[in-house]
């Protein structure tokens, strides 16, 4: 029990002096105006847990893609479908230890069947996936598996071209 | 040269086939080979080994996703409830232990001693039979009904709509479907999806 009131302890204190981003909790509406935006934006949008090993593992190329991009017209959002009541005690914490620096949001629409559909009919519901868009340049692309840095750097220099 | 010509066409349009059966799966109304696995007692374990069965409930799960673990004790309470009406669940653990070690067959049959699991639980070793199903995720739920020797697939997707909170489920997709096929019925929503974890395949 003490131990357990001091590990809080030592936690708090070292989140405090990590910056850690706010993570809005958002509907279904979000994506689909993120999807409709009608700008020369290329978006990399990637759905994602905690809990999933391979989301996590492919985690890092996400930030260097956000990263490699910073003052050009690609913005990366990180979808996380971890269920709301880890949002506190697994999520947030999640992304404040790693320093998430691309946006992260998660999406709070337990009813899965209502909109996997609406993002991809491909979609079989696995995680991760990754929807990659530029509107202005009719370009859309859904993959329902891991990526490399490399493979999803190519796809991003070919939509910023 | 035509007969040559016809046949390299038959070949090559056989071959699309097979692989675009195999990537996808079954699909509802399809009639599914039966298997032979591995179960926690050591057993082999047949779809034809229900005999007394109207139909199966088969679902790919495993021991560490949380979606499946989420899932766990409403697959015991569905079996508890169906097994007797004639739809007993089989669950096969599909995923390599290499790349997932909680979901080796030692730890398959700690999980089921500790959860009571009062239905097989199978080992899919060689990852065959979810290719050969179409699963792609943790949990994913087929229903199938015996029809003479033959299994159809009657349904395919989710348990309910809502994974983490069993308080809030609003539609019970299985046992919808199960409903309506005791009933004799055809099912009304016989495909829905899901969130869950990849199947962990091997690596080559």
């Amino acid at each position: 029990m003490k131990i357990s009131l001091i590990l809080i302890l030592i936690n708090s204190t070292f989140y405090l002096h990590v910056k850690a981003q706010t993570i809005p909790i958002v509907k279904f509406d979000y994506y689909e105006q993120l999807r409709s935006k009608q700008n020369d934006t290329t978006y990399i949008v990637n759905f994602w847990a905690t809990w999933c090993k391979p989301c996590v593992n492919e985690l890092p190329y996400f930030e260097q893609i956000n990263k490699k991009y910073k003052n050009e017209k690609v913005q990366v959002i990180l979808i996380s479908l971890d269920f709301i009541k880890q949002y506190d005690f697994k999520l947030k914490p999640f992304v404040a230890k790693r320093e998430l620096q691309s946006q992260v949001v998660l999406l709070d629409e337990p009813n899965y069947n209502a909109w996997i559909d609406k993002v991809d009919k491909n979609w079989g519901g696995a995680i991760p996936a990754t929807v990659i868009f530029n509107n202005d340049k009719k370009q859309y692309h859904f993959f329902e598996r891991e990526f490399s840095f490399e493979e999803l750097d190519q796809i991003v220099i070919r939509l910023t071209q | 040269m035509r007969t040559i010509l016809l046949s390299v066409i038959i070949v090559f349009t056989a071959f699309s086939f097979t692989s675009i059966t195999n990537e996808s799966g079954y699909k509802v109304g399809d009639k599914a080979e039966d298997f032979k696995l591995k179960n926690i007692d050591g057993k082999m374990v047949s779809m034809a080994d229900y005999k007394n069965a109207k139909g199966l409930i088969i679902i790919f799960t495993c021991n560490h996703c949380p979606f499946s673990v989420a899932y766990e004790d409403r697959i015991i309470d569905i079996h508890k409830r169906y097994a007797d009406k004639g739809f007993p669940v089989i669950a096969i653990n599909p995923n390599d232990a290499k790349v997932q070690p909680d979901d080796s067959f030692d730890k398959m049959k700690e999980r089921a001693k500790k959860k009571k699991f009062p239905f097989a639980y199978l080992h899919d070793e060689t990852q065959e039979i979810a290719k050969r199903f179409g699963a792609t995720r943790t949990p994913h739920v087929y229903v199938v009904s015996k029809k003479e020797t033959d299994f159809i697939v009657e349904y395919i997707g989710a348990i309910d709509d809502n994974a983490n909170e069993p308080q809030n489920v609003k539609t019970k997709y299985l046992e919808n479907a199960l409903n309506e096929l005791i009933e004799g019925k055809a099912v009304s929503q016989n495909f829905t999806k899901a969130i869950g974890c990849t199947i962990k395949w091997k690596k080559d």
